[in-house]
């Protein structure tokens, strides 16, 4: 019980860090991204290849920092990859999204986001293969924190959820403090009127697509570096990023974080009384459940 | 020869059975501007509502009641259009993309049931052995397949028949203009969230049918059957084809699944024997790109929708502009 807690807990944190960038994209460009969850495929496989790249350059990046199997190579990588992905992000955007925004309705861009869902999942299978992958080969020991009942921790699962805590942290100060973020948050709430004020729409879109990006990256590789890495970690994460944004209210940030968890510790729970092979189906019955209590989620506006 | 008429017969079979999901698709999408994301799940509901009905009971397993084969199809279709409700109801008062996310919810939903409750649908093999109609009648297997194609022509005639009457019926003209402007219809007395579930009801019958046509024919359905991939499929066939009318669904379903079936021969026949399988991916890849080169450079698709108008016959419009928010 308490064990699926924190393992929901942990794959709350990583959800969270998914779905901040989707209800972000999903409120200001006012369309369901399904090819978002691909973002931490690429953020995660770019990871890799740069962390194999350091590692062979420079031996002693290669040192894992003990207890964690994290080596400054892959912390190096992730940082990295956050930078790339947000580029892919936004190159992405103006390839598909922002021509078909320009002349259709924004259904069209849900239906391009599958068709770009598809080409980048088996783009990533081309390449890299369909088989599971690992950042280290090294055996990542769990720390027991008690015996009865018997709850393990491994120190990788307290460093990503420590690192995602303060990538969350980060994002609020910006969105509070800066003049950026309040660029953002005008944008969010009246595209309009932002415009009238002087921010340019087509900057902050690129800026959303960027922290979107990035987050993605680091979710993927976070999840990656506490369990493996396969071409499926992009529709594996789909609807998990779905529900947290519907559980916190399309728009919200803060509803992500919180759905995120919520999401992360329904499920852990949830696999107490269902056969695992019912995981995939958890969100949904999560999306469910909040369409029929409260269809606007814990923060969001009323979506009707 | 006769090889290649058998082949081509199940090729026609199964390009009839595509076309028909894409014509309810057409309802939903093309006349309504509903985005249905999980095609695939009213398709599997139908296949499976019938194969239960319809099919041999299995030592401890549920179903197998060996219904005659017209109440399992009705079976079938009523499942399908069950779960369009119940999933309709709680989201079609909401921002539109809940539904595409709640309908590919399903999707993903349903494939975990199919895989996983082995009491219920036999889990990852599946169900084998259902008794197909006139089969026992027609002793040759060449003939049952003709004789098969020609039901499920009449079937895909009878469906373009009905929509064709419904969508020039009141309750069509009602459908457009709801898709076209929402509060205009709304202040005209119409209710778009009655009207929209009632199209995503009857478009999900009609891909109910098209899965139980399916089981019907293959005498077998699994998990396998459930895969998203077919949704794109039958995405694709609409996009292709033209949205808003049934003639391009229909023609959109047939290059659709000739082009998949001959891409899959050319990569098999080309691609070496180490690379085999990606050629699955490789098909993949396509069909995304289809999708989205179809949606930027040609978006009311290869016969656009007619508008008729009696008075001031205006043609080609673009691909189906969904309601303002």
């Amino acid at each position: 019980m308490i064990q699926s807690i924190l393992d929901g807990i942990l794959t709350g944190a990583i959800i969270s860090l998914g779905a901040i960038g989707l209800t972000l994209i999903m409120h200001m460009l006012r369309f369901a991204n399904f090819a978002y969850s691909e973002l931490l495929a690429i953020g995660a496989y770019a990871a890799l290849v740069f962390d194999r790249l350091f590692s062979a350059l420079v031996p002693v990046l290669d040192e894992a920092f003990a207890p964690l199997t994290l080596t400054g190579a892959l912390a190096l990588s992730m940082v990295i990859a956050m930078v790339l992905t947000g580029l892919s992000a936004v190159v992405i955007d103006w390839l598909v999204f922002r021509r078909i925004r320009q002349k259709a309705d924004p259904l069209s861009m849900v239906f391009a986001s599958f068709g770009v869902a598809l080409i980048i999942r088996n783009v990533i299978v081309l390449i890299f293969g369909h088989h599971a992958q690992l950042y280290s080969q090294e055996i990542a020991r769990a720390t027991i924190l008690s015996f009865d009942p018997l709850i393990l921790i491994k120190p990788d699962q307290v460093f990503v959820l420590v690192l995602a805590l303060v990538l969350m942290l980060a994002l609020h100060l910006v969105l509070t403090r800066t003049t950026f973020g309040f660029a953002l948050r005008a944008v969010a709430e009246n595209p309009a009127l932002a415009q009238v004020a002087g921010v340019r729409l087509t900057t902050v879109i690129a800026a959303v697509w960027i922290i979107a990006g990035s987050l993605s990256a680091a979710a993927g590789t976070l999840y990656a570096l506490t369990n493996q890495l396969n071409p499926m970690i992009g529709p594996v994460f789909l609807l998990p990023v779905f529900a947290a944004t519907i559980v916190g209210g399309i728009g919200s940030v803060y509803g992500a974080v919180l759905g995120g968890f919520i999401v992360g510790i329904a499920s852990g729970l949830a696999l107490l009384v269902l056969p695992s092979g019912y995981a995939p189906a958890m969100p949904f019955l999560i999306i469910l459940a909040v369409l029929l209590v409260r269809p606007q989620g814990l923060f969001g506006e009323d979506q009707r | 020869m006769i090889g290649v008429v058998s082949y081509l017969t199940f090729f026609l079979t199964m390009a009839g059975i595509m076309a028909i999901i894409t014509l309810g698709l057409n309802l939903q999408w093309g006349y309504t501007g509903l985005f249905n994301g999980g095609v695939v799940a009213f398709f599997g509901a139908g296949a499976y509502g019938t194969m239960i009905l319809g099919g041999p009971a299995e030592p401890g397993q549920f179903g197998g009641f060996g219904l005659p084969y017209l109440v399992a199809l009705g079976g079938g279709i009523l499942l399908a259009a069950a779960l369009a409700w119940v999933v309709g109801l709680l989201t079609l008062r909401l921002r539109h993309d809940y539904l595409a996310i709640s309908t590919f919810g399903v999707a993903v939903a349903l494939e975990s049931l199919a895989r996983n409750s082995q009491w219920l649908t036999g889990g990852a093999r599946g169900m084998r052995g259902f008794p197909r109609p006139f089969e026992a009648v027609i002793e040759s297997n060449f003939l049952f397949g003709v004789v098969f194609l020609l039901i499920v022509l009449a079937v895909l005639a009878l469906v373009w028949w009905g929509i064709e009457r419904l969508v020039h019926s009141p309750f069509g003209r009602a459908l457009r203009a709801i898709r076209e402007d929402e509060t205009a219809a709304r202040a005209l007395g119409k209710s778009p969230t009655r009207l929209r579930l009632w199209s995503l009801v009857i478009g999900a019958a009609i891909m109910g049918a098209g899965g139980g046509l399916y089981v019907s024919y293959t005498a077998f359905v699994s998990p396998q059957d459930l895969l998203p991939i077919l949704t794109f499929q039958i995405w694709a066939m609409l996009i292709v084809g033209g949205a808003g009318n049934n003639r391009g669904a229909v023609l959109g379903a047939v290059l659709i699944w000739g082009a998949w079936t001959l891409s899959g021969f050319a990569l098999t026949r080309l691609v070496p024997d180490s690379m085999q399988l990606d050629a699955g991916s490789i098909q993949y890849i396509l069909i995304g790109t289809l999708i989205v080169s179809m949606l930027l450079w040609r978006p009311e698709g290869l016969l656009p929708e007619r508008i008729s108008n009696p008075r001031n016959t205006t043609a080609g419009k673009a691909a189906p502009t969904s309601n303002k928010e």
